[in-house]
């Protein structure tokens, strides 16, 4: 029998204090501390740090195979009065915003048909997926032959049916490059949108349709009152993620164009790495890839709203 | 309000043929419970009458005008569902309003009616709330009041309330039935549940495989069913059916079941000497008889269940397994043969071939 137990037996109704481990090890808290700090350690290393040195080297003029030293904003003051960055930016909001348009627009629409009773239902969704799935490189390849000044198809075609004398220079005029860009990262982007949407609308009951037709809704109706403010939620997921897809693009537009005619397709990304790497300026290059940073951070921010629970969604 | 018609209505979905040829008359005003087991086309039928499908054949009238053609929102018929089709993400009022919003109805006459709906309704206090801050039996009323303020030619229930929890089924029930007092509008109700045909009912029509087997009033239904189908499927415990053939001499007359047992008929009963027939007794028409005779019949007792108010015995009576309930509290043993009196009067006999009930 150990003191403790005797005492007890002495004193029944005094409960022996637990040791200090033993306490610890009993607190919900400090176990869960206990039990994250590993995935902790492991996002601090593999998440933080990359993104820490990216926004350290923008604040050092670091170039490949150099010396680099802290210089401060230098490299920010500097691209605010670069053109070239400028315009870059200028490129970048534009791919975004008009891509992402099409993309919802088309990707809705889509979804929407691939949501009624249509033959082959398996097979098409398999089909629309397809743009999605093959590596981006090698859809970067087709378009760029599909727009190719001497062989397109597109102008070919378009000749042959006596639209146009001449072929068009898709990648050699910057509106026309800046256009050809967009239309393939739509092409590219709209299955993702599609399918996830299609996935929202398969959430939704069937009978709330049949409610609505006998409430007297005509199908915008039921579209408008019904569908859409159901499908808000899934909306700001898919379409948070095809922004910041969009945004970052780079693989599509250094494929195709690597930034030309003339700078007119340069996006954030591709001059980041043109100036970083071909160029040499790591600092400038980071410093470019950084300034994107409060934008997706403002992205972020929107969808985090967009994506709080509704009042009406359950638990 | 109006009046129902269906006239010789088939269904069929691609080459299946659910409905075949039914037709039932639903008066103005009327409470007509369509009920059977699962498959039976009840549903099909109901959602016919919304709209909701197409009638393959023959011709359904609303208020005397034949609406095959007329879309559901032209039809003037309001509808709950089994799963009540709340939209999810509007309030109980919106919701209730959804439909007169559609109409352009003028803002003070929707707020006027989805009031008066939810004060009938004992809504008033969440017509604020998202359906699903509210409880099965209060989601089951805003389904209800949504069709209410649409104030309808003919309400369309379909299973409303096989999501809800036994007690809160009864209560509703009972509101259902005294909302029809109020309101008196045309109600279609269709449930697969007999007992709550039986007990909300003005007229059922109980449907089987596609065809109405037949049409009545809950007593008639349940005293005089016209067939074995009838006779098996209303009435909770079902009625035990004995299969056997009628036997007669000397002024009596007696269904002679397996291993020669016979079962005791009124003299005046149906039936030819020899003819293949069901024997037809309800739970509650057994009495223990103190000894054997003529009028009684050995049943073994297999199972006692007492539940307070009565004891329901499963039993067996010329080897088949029947149920008997008795209100007497005896002391019955498993294993232990009793004699039993079926009361002749309530005694069913139906033509073992056509199913049929045999009439004196």
């Amino acid at each position: 029998m150990s003191a403790r137990e005797a005492a007890a037996r002495v004193r029944p109704d005094v409960i022996p204090e637990p040791s200090l481990v033993a306490r610890l090890l009993n607190s919900r808290n400090f176990l869960g501390f206990i039990f994250m700090l590993p995935l902790a350690i492991l996002l601090l290393v593999f998440l933080t740090y990359p993104l820490g040195l990216g926004v350290w080297l923008a604040m050092t003029n670091q170039r490949i195979g150099g010396e680099g030293f802290f210089i401060g904003l230098a490299n920010f003051e500097f691209l605010v009065r670069d053109d070239v960055f400028r315009l870059s930016v200028f490129n970048t909001v534009l791919y975004t915003v008009i891509a992402s348009v099409f993309k919802f627009g088309l990707g809705l629409w889509l979804a929407l048909v691939l949501n009624e009773r249509v033959p082959f239902k398996a097979l098409i969704r398999a089909v629309v997926l397809l743009p999605w799935i093959i590596p981006t490189v090698l859809s970067a390849i087709a378009f760029w032959w599909i727009y190719d000044s001497q062989f397109s198809i597109i102008s070919w075609s378009l000749v042959k049916l006596g639209l146009i004398d001449e072929y068009i220079d898709f990648l050699g005029r910057p509106n026309w490059a800046r256009a050809s860009v967009i239309i393939a990262n739509i092409w590219r982007g709209i299955p993702f949108v599609a399918i996830s949407l299609l996935a929202g609308l398969q959430t939704i009951s069937p009978t709330l349709y049949e409610a609505a037709v006998l409430d007297g809704a005509s199908p915008w109706q039921k579209f408008r009152y019904v569908t859409f403010p159901q499908l808000t939620p899934i909306i700001a997921v898919v379409m948070t993620f095809s922004v910041i897809f969009t945004f970052t693009d780079f693989q599509l537009i250094y494929v195709l164009t690597r930034g030309g005619p003339v700078n007119s397709t340069h996006l954030m990304a591709t001059l980041a790495f043109q100036r970083a790497i071909p160029g040499g300026s790591l600092g400038e290059g980071a410093a470019i890839a950084s300034a994107m940073i409060p934008i997706l951070a403002a992205a972020i921010l929107i969808s985090f709203f967009g994506l709080q629970k509704r009042k009406w969604q359950s638990e | 309000m109006a009046s129902v018609e269906i006239r010789n209505v088939f269904k069929a979905f691609g080459s299946t043929e659910v409905l075949h040829g039914v037709s039932v008359d639903i008066q103005n005003e009327e409470f007509v419970v369509l009920v059977g087991p699962s498959g039976c086309g009840k549903s099909t039928l109901l959602r016919m009458i919304a709209g909701l499908e197409e009638i393959t054949k023959g011709d359904i009238l609303i208020g005397g005008r034949q609406v095959n053609n007329l879309p559901p929102k032209d039809r003037d018929v309001a509808m709950v569902f089994q799963n009540y089709a709340l939209y999810p993400h509007m309030t109980v009022f919106d919701n209730m309003a959804f439909s007169l919003k559609l109409a352009k109805a003028p803002k003070a006459e929707i707020q006027e009616r989805v009031q008066r709906a939810a004060e009938i309704l004992n809504l008033s206090d969440y017509l604020e709330r998202y359906p699903r801050q509210l409880s099965g039996g209060q989601r089951q009323r805003v389904a209800m009041g949504r069709a209410i303020v649409r104030d309808p030619l003919v309400f369309l229930f379909d299973e409303p309330l096989s999501n809800l929890d036994a007690k809160l089924r009864v209560q509703m029930r009972a509101e259902i039935k005294a909302l029809h007092h109020k309101l008196r509008t045309t109600v279609v109700y269709v449930t697969h549940d007999q007992v709550e045909a039986m007990t909300m009912a003005d007229r059922i029509v109980v449907m089987h495989d596609g065809i109405v087997e037949q049409v009545g009033d809950p007593i008639t239904l349940f005293d005089t069913p016209d067939n074995l189908f009838v006779a098996g499927f209303i009435g909770s415990p079902a009625m035990n059916l004995i299969p056997g053939r009628i036997g007669r001499r000397d002024g009596r007359v007696w269904v002679e079941a397996r291993a020669g047992v016979r079962l005791p008929l009124r003299p005046n009963a149906p039936g030819q000497q020899g003819q293949e027939v069901v024997y037809g007794v309800r739970p509650k028409s057994f009495q223990i008889a103190p000894s054997p005779g003529d009028d009684t019949v050995d049943m073994t007792v297999g199972v006692v269940e007492p539940t307070g108010d009565e004891i329901e015995v499963i039993a067996k009576v010329a080897g088949e397994q029947v149920c008997a309930v008795f209100t007497d509290r005896l002391a019955l043993k498993p294993e232990q043969t009793v004699a039993v009196r079926p009361q002749l009067d309530s005694v069913h006999l139906f033509d073992a071939g056509s199913g049929k009930r045999l009439v004196a």
